[in-house]
């Protein structure tokens, strides 16, 4: 296959950056997305240009590092992580636009890779159980529904990769932040702290700056694990009864 | 800061705050074109003229009409804040746009649907409403009783071309307002469950295609039987 890469280039987060244009040939169908760059890479890097800086880690869609909103959606055109997405999702002599992540909650480090540490402090300022937990308990000594037991899971499946937050068009992070939310709220070990717990994590979300939510639904439709909109929903409620009823005045 | 601006400060207590004036104002829309169907009468006015008698004299209607006041003067101001937060949240775009694969136009464009909106309601409540209160219109008489008869001033508004094709034109821009409005306020207030949300998105739809329909057949109808 042969592309044509119009790939954002931003030396660092001061830099006002810009898109250059890179002509790639040799493309196999059966590459993974991050595989074609890494052959864009090591051609640049043989004539002495700095590589394209993107994220990654795993490359197997379960730790949320890959990126990159590909010709305008968030991962690809694929539901799925950038890193699962191949290139027989393109065709040959396409033209295919690259950039980060957009929004002020995530600035660009360099190129295509953005600080995505106000997710780490939402998760901080609540996402976790304050209990000492000790060695593994014995299967079913906590009685949890089935039911209830899918949902909690369904919610704790968010890699926190952040393409709702690119998908929204306010840049808004309700998906990420309910899904946590939910994950714990559901479960009997997330009950002592459940109300601080949304109040605190909410407060943390609007001040790292991240949009409120119009319910458009476009995270949910770009999500590569299907977080559900009703983990927004659940948010909203706890949030509410929360605010009504909790110690915190 | 108390907790209870805490809470209406924060984007979630914002966002609430949309979504009870925004279905406070569908219940109003609800009996507003409820009571105008009075203008399908062919009965010289009669009925509607009562009608706006009532519905600017009655103390019940006057709390509800104030409500309605501060409903839409909040869901302004509220849209116009949100609207800015959510714009200062990506303060560099894409240069590609995928959103048209991933959400609706109506949803999209709350605001520019809204400002909309808002334009028209404000000829709106000139043309009729600051008539009807301070306007010096005919009165009627029927069984003695005197009436401000805003039957005529519809009559004579609605023979105007361009007015009738305004407000057929404002009706299809509430139609797509609401078309996301309806079913988006109720997830907002946490209202998401598999048993009612189903029945809260179809009578969503039916509401945003009836009641703009009904209000739109109002100015055509008089239009073409004057
Ligand atoms: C009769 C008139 C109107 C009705 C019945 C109405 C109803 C609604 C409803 C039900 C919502 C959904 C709330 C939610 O998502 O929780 C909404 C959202 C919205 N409305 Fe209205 N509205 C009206 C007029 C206006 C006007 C005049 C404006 C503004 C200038 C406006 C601007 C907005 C905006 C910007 C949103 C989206 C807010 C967001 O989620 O980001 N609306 N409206
Ligand atoms: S909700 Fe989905 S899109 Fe958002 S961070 Fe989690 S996995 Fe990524
Ligand atoms: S690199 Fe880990 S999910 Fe893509």
């Amino acid at each position: 296959m042969k592309l044509t890469l119009k790939i954002w280039r931003q030396k660092n987060a001061s830099d006002k950056g810009g898109f250059a244009t890179y002509p790639v040939d040799h493309v196999s169908k059966d590459m993974s997305f991050l595989e074609m760059l890494d052959v864009l890479n090591e051609e640049l890097t043989e004539k002495g240009e700095d590589p394209v800086h993107f994220d990654h880690d795993c490359r197997e869609g379960i730790c949320g590092t890959c990126s990159l909103v590909i010709n305008g959606k968030p991962h690809g055109p694929l539901q799925t992580t950038t890193c699962q997405l191949h290139m027989r999702s393109f065709e040959d002599g396409q033209s295919i636009t690259i950039e980060p992540w957009r929004a002020k909650a995530f600035p660009v480090v360099k190129d295509l890779v953005v600080d995505r540490y106000a997710f780490d402090r939402i998760i901080q300022a609540g996402g976790y159980v304050n209990i000492n937990t000790g060695g593994v308990p014995d299967a079913n000594e906590i009685p949890i529904p089935k039911t209830i037991a899918d949902l909690a899971m369904d919610a704790a499946q968010c890699i926190g990769c952040g393409a709702c937050v690119a998908a929204c068009k306010n840049a808004s992070a309700m998906l990420f932040t309910s899904a946590k939310v939910s994950q714990l709220a559901l479960l009997p070990q997330g009950q002592v702290e459940r109300k601080t717990r949304v109040e605190k994590m909410v407060a943390q979300m609007d001040a790292e700056g991240f949009g409120a939510c119009t319910n458009t639904g476009a995270c949910e439709a770009e999500c590569p694990k299907g977080i559900s909109l009703t983990n927004i929903a659940r948010m909203n409620r706890e949030y509410f009864s929360a605010s009504l009823t909790s110690e915190n005045v | 800061m108390s907790w209870v601006t805490k809470t209406l400060k924060s984007t979630l207590g914002r966002k609430l705050i949309m979504a009870l004036t925004g279905l406070f104002l569908i219940l109003f829309l609800t009996g507003h074109v409820a009571g105008n169907l009075q203008l399908f009468y062919n009965d010289g006015g009669e009925a509607f003229n009562i009608y706006a008698k009532f519905m600017t004299t009655n103390p019940v209607v006057k709390i509800l009409s104030y409500l309605t006041y501060l409903s839409v003067i909040g869901h302004v101001i509220y849209s116009i804040g949100l609207s800015r937060l959510n714009q200062a949240a990506r303060p560099v775009g894409y240069a590609v746009s995928g959103s048209s694969t991933n959400s609706s136009a109506a949803s999209r464009n709350m605001g520019i649907l809204g400002t909309i909106i808002l334009l028209f309601l404000v000829g709106h409540m000139y043309s009729f409403w600051y008539q009807m209160h301070w306007g010096a219109i005919p009165t009627v008489t029927y069984e003695g009783e005197t009436y401000k008869d805003l039957y005529s001033v519809v009559q004579i508004a609605f023979q105007q071309t361009w007015m009738v094709v305004l407000y057929v034109i404002a009706m299809g821009f509430l139609a797509f307002h609401l078309s996301h409005g309806f079913a988006s306020a109720f997830q907002t207030l946490g209202w998401n469950h598999a048993k009612y949300s189903p029945a809260i998105r179809a009578v969503g739809l039916v509401y945003c295609i009836v009641v703009p329909i009904l209000f739109a057949a109002m100015p055509v109808y008089i239009y073409f039987n004057s």
